[in-house]
Protein backbone atom coordinates (compact mmCIF):
# COMPACT_ATOMS: atom_id res chain seq x y z
CA UNK A 1 0.00 0.00 0.00
CA UNK A 2 1.51 3.93 -1.23
CA UNK A 3 1.69 6.19 1.47
CA UNK A 4 -1.40 8.14 -0.33
CA UNK A 5 -3.57 5.14 0.00
CA UNK A 6 -2.81 4.85 3.76
CA UNK A 7 -3.50 8.46 4.16
CA UNK A 8 -7.11 8.42 2.35
CA UNK A 9 -8.18 4.82 4.37
CA UNK A 10 -6.81 6.74 7.90
CA UNK A 11 -8.68 9.88 6.80
CA UNK A 12 -12.34 8.38 6.11
CA UNK A 13 -11.70 6.13 9.75
CA UNK A 14 -10.69 9.43 12.01
CA UNK A 15 -11.13 12.08 9.73
CA UNK A 16 -10.26 15.30 11.02
CA UNK A 17 -7.66 13.72 13.28
CA UNK A 18 -5.49 13.26 10.23
CA UNK A 19 -4.36 16.77 9.56
CA UNK A 20 -2.48 16.78 6.38
CA UNK A 21 -0.33 14.20 3.72
CA UNK A 22 2.90 16.00 2.95
CA UNK A 23 4.83 14.51 -0.47
CA UNK A 24 7.08 17.13 -0.87
CA UNK A 25 10.24 15.79 -2.49
CA UNK A 26 13.27 15.37 -1.13
CA UNK A 27 11.62 13.16 2.23
CA UNK A 28 9.53 10.59 2.74
CA UNK A 29 5.80 11.14 2.38
CA UNK A 30 4.37 11.48 6.05
CA UNK A 31 1.27 12.05 7.59
CA UNK A 32 0.54 14.65 10.33
CA UNK A 33 -1.87 13.30 12.72
CA UNK A 34 -3.03 15.15 15.69
CA UNK A 35 -1.52 14.65 19.36
CA UNK A 36 -4.36 13.79 21.17
CA UNK A 37 -5.23 10.83 18.63
CA UNK A 38 -2.09 9.40 18.28
CA UNK A 39 -2.56 6.16 19.91
CA UNK A 40 -5.68 5.35 18.23
CA UNK A 41 -4.19 5.81 15.07
CA UNK A 42 -1.16 4.02 16.01
CA UNK A 43 -3.06 1.02 16.92
CA UNK A 44 -5.64 1.03 14.28
CA UNK A 45 -2.07 0.85 11.97
CA UNK A 46 -0.99 -1.90 13.57
CA UNK A 47 -3.83 -4.12 14.09
CA UNK A 48 -5.86 -3.66 10.74
CA UNK A 49 -5.95 -6.03 8.55
CA UNK A 50 -4.62 -4.07 5.60
CA UNK A 51 -1.90 -1.73 7.57
CA UNK A 52 -0.45 -4.30 9.96
CA UNK A 53 2.67 -1.69 10.80
CA UNK A 54 4.47 -4.31 13.00
CA UNK A 55 7.66 -2.54 13.24
CA UNK A 56 8.31 0.95 14.22
CA UNK A 57 11.56 1.41 12.93
CA UNK A 58 12.63 4.38 14.43
CA UNK A 59 11.21 7.08 16.42
CA UNK A 60 12.81 10.73 16.76
CA UNK A 61 12.21 13.85 18.24
CA UNK A 62 12.71 17.50 17.20
CA UNK A 63 13.07 20.69 17.95
CA UNK A 64 11.17 23.05 14.86
CA UNK A 65 12.04 26.19 16.61
CA UNK A 66 8.40 26.94 18.17
CA UNK A 67 7.03 23.98 19.12
CA UNK A 68 8.78 20.31 19.52
CA UNK A 69 7.75 17.29 16.90
CA UNK A 70 8.01 13.91 17.03
CA UNK A 71 8.54 11.60 13.80
CA UNK A 72 7.45 7.64 13.42
CA UNK A 73 8.80 5.38 10.92
CA UNK A 74 6.88 2.44 10.73
CA UNK A 75 7.19 -0.86 8.50
CA UNK A 76 5.14 -3.60 8.09
CA UNK A 77 7.18 -7.12 8.06
CA UNK A 78 3.73 -8.86 6.26
CA UNK A 79 3.01 -6.31 3.51
CA UNK A 80 6.61 -4.74 3.27
CA UNK A 81 4.98 -1.28 3.05
CA UNK A 82 5.89 1.89 5.53
CA UNK A 83 5.03 5.27 6.23
CA UNK A 84 6.19 8.42 8.18
CA UNK A 85 4.13 9.92 11.08
CA UNK A 86 4.45 12.89 12.47
CA UNK A 87 2.79 14.87 15.28
CA UNK A 88 3.78 18.10 17.35
CA UNK A 89 3.26 19.80 20.38
CA UNK A 90 3.68 23.39 21.85
CA UNK A 91 7.37 24.06 23.16
CA UNK A 92 6.14 25.26 26.74
CA UNK A 93 4.94 21.89 27.47
CA UNK A 94 5.40 18.77 25.13
CA UNK A 95 3.06 16.14 25.78
CA UNK A 96 2.87 12.96 23.44
CA UNK A 97 0.99 9.89 24.22
CA UNK A 98 3.06 7.17 24.50
CA UNK A 99 3.17 4.30 21.46
CA UNK A 100 5.27 1.90 24.16
CA UNK A 101 2.28 -0.07 24.49
CA UNK A 102 1.67 -0.66 21.09
CA UNK A 103 5.30 -1.24 20.14
CA UNK A 104 8.26 -2.12 22.65
CA UNK A 105 10.57 -0.76 20.99
CA UNK A 106 9.32 2.99 21.91
CA UNK A 107 10.51 2.37 25.01
CA UNK A 108 13.97 3.36 25.01
CA UNK A 109 13.33 6.21 22.23
CA UNK A 110 10.70 7.54 24.02
CA UNK A 111 13.05 7.78 27.36
CA UNK A 112 15.63 9.57 24.62
CA UNK A 113 13.38 11.86 23.17
CA UNK A 114 12.56 12.88 26.63
CA UNK A 115 16.12 12.98 28.07
CA UNK A 116 17.61 14.91 25.10
CA UNK A 117 14.62 17.22 24.14
CA UNK A 118 12.38 17.18 26.73
CA UNK A 119 9.10 15.65 25.37
CA UNK A 120 6.99 14.26 28.01
CA UNK A 121 5.27 11.03 26.72
CA UNK A 122 2.23 10.49 28.56
CA UNK A 123 1.79 6.33 29.21
CA UNK A 124 5.07 5.85 29.63
CA UNK A 125 5.76 2.98 31.95
CA UNK A 126 8.66 4.56 32.78
CA UNK A 127 9.83 7.86 32.10
CA UNK A 128 13.20 8.50 33.11
CA UNK A 129 16.61 9.71 31.26
CA UNK A 130 18.10 7.31 29.38
CA UNK A 131 21.52 8.77 28.68
CA UNK A 132 22.22 11.54 30.59
CA UNK A 133 23.18 10.96 33.91
CA UNK A 134 19.94 11.43 36.65
CA UNK A 135 21.05 14.57 38.01
CA UNK A 136 21.64 16.35 34.34
CA UNK A 137 19.87 19.36 34.19
CA UNK A 138 18.32 20.59 31.29
CA UNK A 139 17.43 18.94 27.66
CA UNK A 140 20.47 19.11 25.33
CA UNK A 141 19.57 18.88 22.30
CA UNK A 142 17.00 21.85 22.40
CA UNK A 143 18.33 25.08 20.56
CA UNK A 144 17.70 27.10 23.81
CA UNK A 145 20.15 24.95 25.66
CA UNK A 146 22.40 26.56 27.83
CA UNK A 147 25.63 24.48 28.56
CA UNK A 148 26.79 24.39 32.06
CA UNK A 149 29.75 25.55 33.45
CA UNK A 150 30.33 22.75 35.58
CA UNK A 151 29.10 19.16 36.09
CA UNK A 152 30.15 17.78 39.98
CA UNK A 153 32.82 20.05 40.52
CA UNK A 154 34.63 19.24 36.85
CA UNK A 155 34.77 22.31 34.47
CA UNK A 156 32.79 21.24 31.22
CA UNK A 157 34.55 23.37 28.41
CA UNK B 1 69.95 0.51 34.85
CA UNK B 2 73.24 -2.10 33.36
CA UNK B 3 71.35 -4.98 35.39
CA UNK B 4 71.10 -7.51 32.61
CA UNK B 5 74.72 -6.16 31.49
CA UNK B 6 75.90 -6.52 34.36
CA UNK B 7 74.85 -10.50 34.05
CA UNK B 8 76.41 -10.69 30.79
CA UNK B 9 80.17 -9.43 32.04
CA UNK B 10 80.29 -11.08 35.57
CA UNK B 11 83.10 -10.44 37.94
CA UNK B 12 85.63 -12.99 38.24
CA UNK B 13 84.85 -16.10 39.91
CA UNK B 14 81.16 -15.28 38.39
CA UNK B 15 77.46 -14.83 40.28
CA UNK B 16 78.12 -11.46 41.78
CA UNK B 17 75.94 -8.51 40.34
CA UNK B 18 76.17 -5.12 41.63
CA UNK B 19 73.73 -3.01 41.83
CA UNK B 20 71.40 -0.55 43.79
CA UNK B 21 68.36 -2.17 45.36
CA UNK B 22 66.06 0.15 44.27
CA UNK B 23 67.28 -0.52 40.66
CA UNK B 24 66.77 -4.09 41.14
CA UNK B 25 62.75 -3.34 42.55
CA UNK B 26 62.03 -1.22 39.93
CA UNK B 27 63.44 -3.39 36.89
CA UNK B 28 60.60 -6.48 38.90
CA UNK B 29 57.72 -3.70 38.75
CA UNK B 30 58.45 -1.99 35.39
CA UNK B 31 58.77 -5.29 33.78
CA UNK B 32 55.78 -6.69 35.79
CA UNK B 33 52.60 -4.13 35.23
CA UNK B 34 49.04 -5.03 35.91
CA UNK B 35 46.71 -2.75 34.18
CA UNK B 36 42.81 -1.87 34.64
CA UNK B 37 41.85 -1.65 31.10
CA UNK B 38 39.25 1.30 30.85
CA UNK B 39 37.63 0.97 27.26
CA UNK B 40 35.40 3.47 26.40
CA UNK B 41 35.66 3.79 22.50
CA UNK B 42 37.01 2.98 19.51
CA UNK B 43 40.62 3.56 21.06
CA UNK B 44 39.49 0.31 23.11
CA UNK B 45 38.71 -1.22 19.78
CA UNK B 46 42.57 -0.43 18.74
CA UNK B 47 43.60 -1.93 22.21
CA UNK B 48 41.89 -5.80 21.17
CA UNK B 49 44.32 -5.78 18.15
CA UNK B 50 47.42 -4.50 20.77
CA UNK B 51 46.41 -7.27 22.70
CA UNK B 52 46.39 -9.90 20.20
CA UNK B 53 49.13 -12.13 18.85
CA UNK B 54 50.29 -9.47 16.19
CA UNK B 55 51.27 -7.06 18.47
CA UNK B 56 51.38 -9.20 21.66
CA UNK B 57 51.18 -6.48 24.98
CA UNK B 58 51.58 -8.99 27.01
CA UNK B 59 55.93 -9.22 25.90
CA UNK B 60 55.52 -5.96 28.55
CA UNK B 61 54.73 -8.10 31.27
CA UNK B 62 50.95 -6.51 31.67
CA UNK B 63 48.27 -8.77 32.23
CA UNK B 64 44.67 -7.19 31.95
CA UNK B 65 42.97 -7.16 35.57
CA UNK B 66 39.03 -6.65 35.86
CA UNK B 67 39.69 -5.07 39.54
CA UNK B 68 41.39 -1.93 40.38
CA UNK B 69 43.06 -3.43 43.53
CA UNK B 70 45.07 -5.64 41.61
CA UNK B 71 46.26 -3.22 39.16
CA UNK B 72 49.43 -0.66 38.88
CA UNK B 73 48.32 0.87 36.02
CA UNK B 74 44.83 2.25 34.54
CA UNK B 75 44.61 2.74 30.78
CA UNK B 76 42.08 4.96 30.06
CA UNK B 77 40.83 4.59 26.16
CA UNK B 78 38.43 6.77 24.68
CA UNK B 79 36.14 9.67 25.07
CA UNK B 80 35.48 10.22 28.69
CA UNK B 81 32.00 11.34 29.42
CA UNK B 82 31.05 13.29 32.68
CA UNK B 83 28.85 10.37 33.17
CA UNK B 84 31.65 7.96 33.49
CA UNK B 85 34.38 10.83 34.65
CA UNK B 86 32.77 10.23 38.37
CA UNK B 87 33.59 6.22 38.17
CA UNK B 88 36.96 6.46 36.69
CA UNK B 89 37.76 9.16 40.00
CA UNK B 90 36.13 5.95 41.82
CA UNK B 91 38.17 3.22 40.24
CA UNK B 92 41.23 5.28 40.11
CA UNK B 93 40.80 5.85 43.95
CA UNK B 94 40.33 2.58 44.67
CA UNK B 95 43.87 1.52 43.10
CA UNK B 96 46.83 0.61 45.38
CA UNK B 97 49.75 2.72 45.32
CA UNK B 98 51.93 3.15 43.65
CA UNK B 99 49.60 4.13 40.94
CA UNK B 100 50.03 5.14 37.16
CA UNK B 101 47.58 6.56 34.48
CA UNK B 102 48.36 6.00 30.65
CA UNK B 103 45.80 8.21 28.78
CA UNK B 104 45.02 6.80 24.87
CA UNK B 105 43.54 9.13 21.84
CA UNK B 106 42.70 12.22 21.47
CA UNK B 107 39.51 12.25 23.31
CA UNK B 108 40.95 11.60 26.78
CA UNK B 109 44.04 13.71 26.14
CA UNK B 110 42.19 16.82 25.64
CA UNK B 111 38.30 15.94 24.70
CA UNK B 112 39.41 15.39 20.76
CA UNK B 113 36.84 16.10 18.65
CA UNK B 114 34.40 16.99 21.29
CA UNK B 115 36.60 19.99 22.05
CA UNK B 116 34.27 22.90 20.86
CA UNK B 117 30.27 21.77 21.42
CA UNK B 118 30.62 18.57 23.53
CA UNK B 119 28.43 19.53 26.26
CA UNK B 120 28.66 15.90 27.68
CA UNK B 121 32.62 15.47 27.46
CA UNK B 122 35.57 15.51 29.92
CA UNK B 123 38.17 17.61 28.27
CA UNK B 124 40.89 15.45 29.06
CA UNK B 125 41.04 13.19 31.98
CA UNK B 126 44.12 15.11 33.91
CA UNK B 127 41.35 17.42 34.76
CA UNK B 128 40.50 14.58 37.33
CA UNK B 129 43.50 12.28 37.90
CA UNK B 130 47.15 12.94 37.21
CA UNK B 131 48.39 11.00 33.54
CA UNK B 132 51.96 10.01 33.71
CA UNK B 133 51.72 8.75 29.95
CA UNK B 134 49.59 10.48 27.05
CA UNK B 135 49.25 8.41 23.69
CA UNK B 136 47.89 10.72 20.76
CA UNK B 137 46.23 9.53 18.19
CA UNK B 138 42.73 9.28 16.91
CA UNK B 139 42.71 6.13 17.53
CA UNK B 140 46.59 5.56 18.32
CA UNK B 141 48.18 2.90 16.14
CA UNK B 142 49.37 -0.35 18.06
CA UNK B 143 53.03 1.05 17.39
CA UNK B 144 52.02 4.07 19.88
CA UNK B 145 50.76 1.75 22.60
CA UNK B 146 54.07 0.26 22.77
CA UNK B 147 56.34 3.82 23.01
CA UNK B 148 53.32 4.76 25.55
CA UNK B 149 54.08 1.26 27.15
CA UNK B 150 58.12 1.94 27.05
CA UNK B 151 57.82 5.17 28.38
CA UNK B 152 55.61 4.13 31.23
CA UNK B 153 58.56 1.66 31.95
CA UNK B 154 60.95 3.83 31.93
CA UNK B 155 59.36 6.35 34.00
CA UNK B 156 58.67 3.17 36.86
CA UNK B 157 62.47 2.71 36.54
CA UNK B 158 63.94 5.92 36.84
CA UNK B 159 61.44 5.68 40.29
CA UNK B 160 63.07 6.74 43.50
CA UNK B 161 61.75 4.12 46.31
CA UNK B 162 64.28 5.17 49.18
CA UNK B 163 64.90 9.04 50.34
CA UNK B 164 62.57 10.14 48.16
CA UNK B 165 62.78 13.60 49.37
CA UNK B 166 66.40 13.73 49.81
CA UNK B 167 66.97 12.34 45.96
CA UNK B 168 63.85 15.24 44.69
CA UNK B 169 65.54 17.93 46.15
CA UNK B 170 69.06 16.64 44.90
CA UNK B 171 67.12 16.60 41.42
CA UNK B 172 65.65 20.49 41.81
CA UNK B 173 68.99 22.12 42.37
CA UNK B 174 70.28 19.93 39.05
CA UNK B 175 67.75 21.63 37.14
CA UNK B 176 68.25 25.09 38.99
CA UNK B 177 71.37 24.85 37.89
Amino acid sequence: MLPNEIYNNLKTEFGDAIIEYNDAQPTDPFILISTDKLFDVCHTLRDNEEFLFDYLMCLSGMDLGDSMGVVYHLYSMTHKHKVVLKVSAPKSDPRVPSVEKIWRTADWHEREAYDLLGIQFEGHHNMIRILCPYDWEGHPLRKDYKVPEFYHGMKVS
Amino acid sequence: MGLLNKLDDPFEGGGIVMGTVEDLLNWGRSKSDWYLHFGLACCAIEFMSMNASHFDFMRFGTIPRTSPRQADFIMITGTVTFKMADRIKILYEQMAEPKYVISVGSCSNCGGPYWEHGYHVLKGIDRIIPVDVYIPGCPPRPEAFHEGMMQLQKKISQQAIFNKRKKLKAELKKNAI
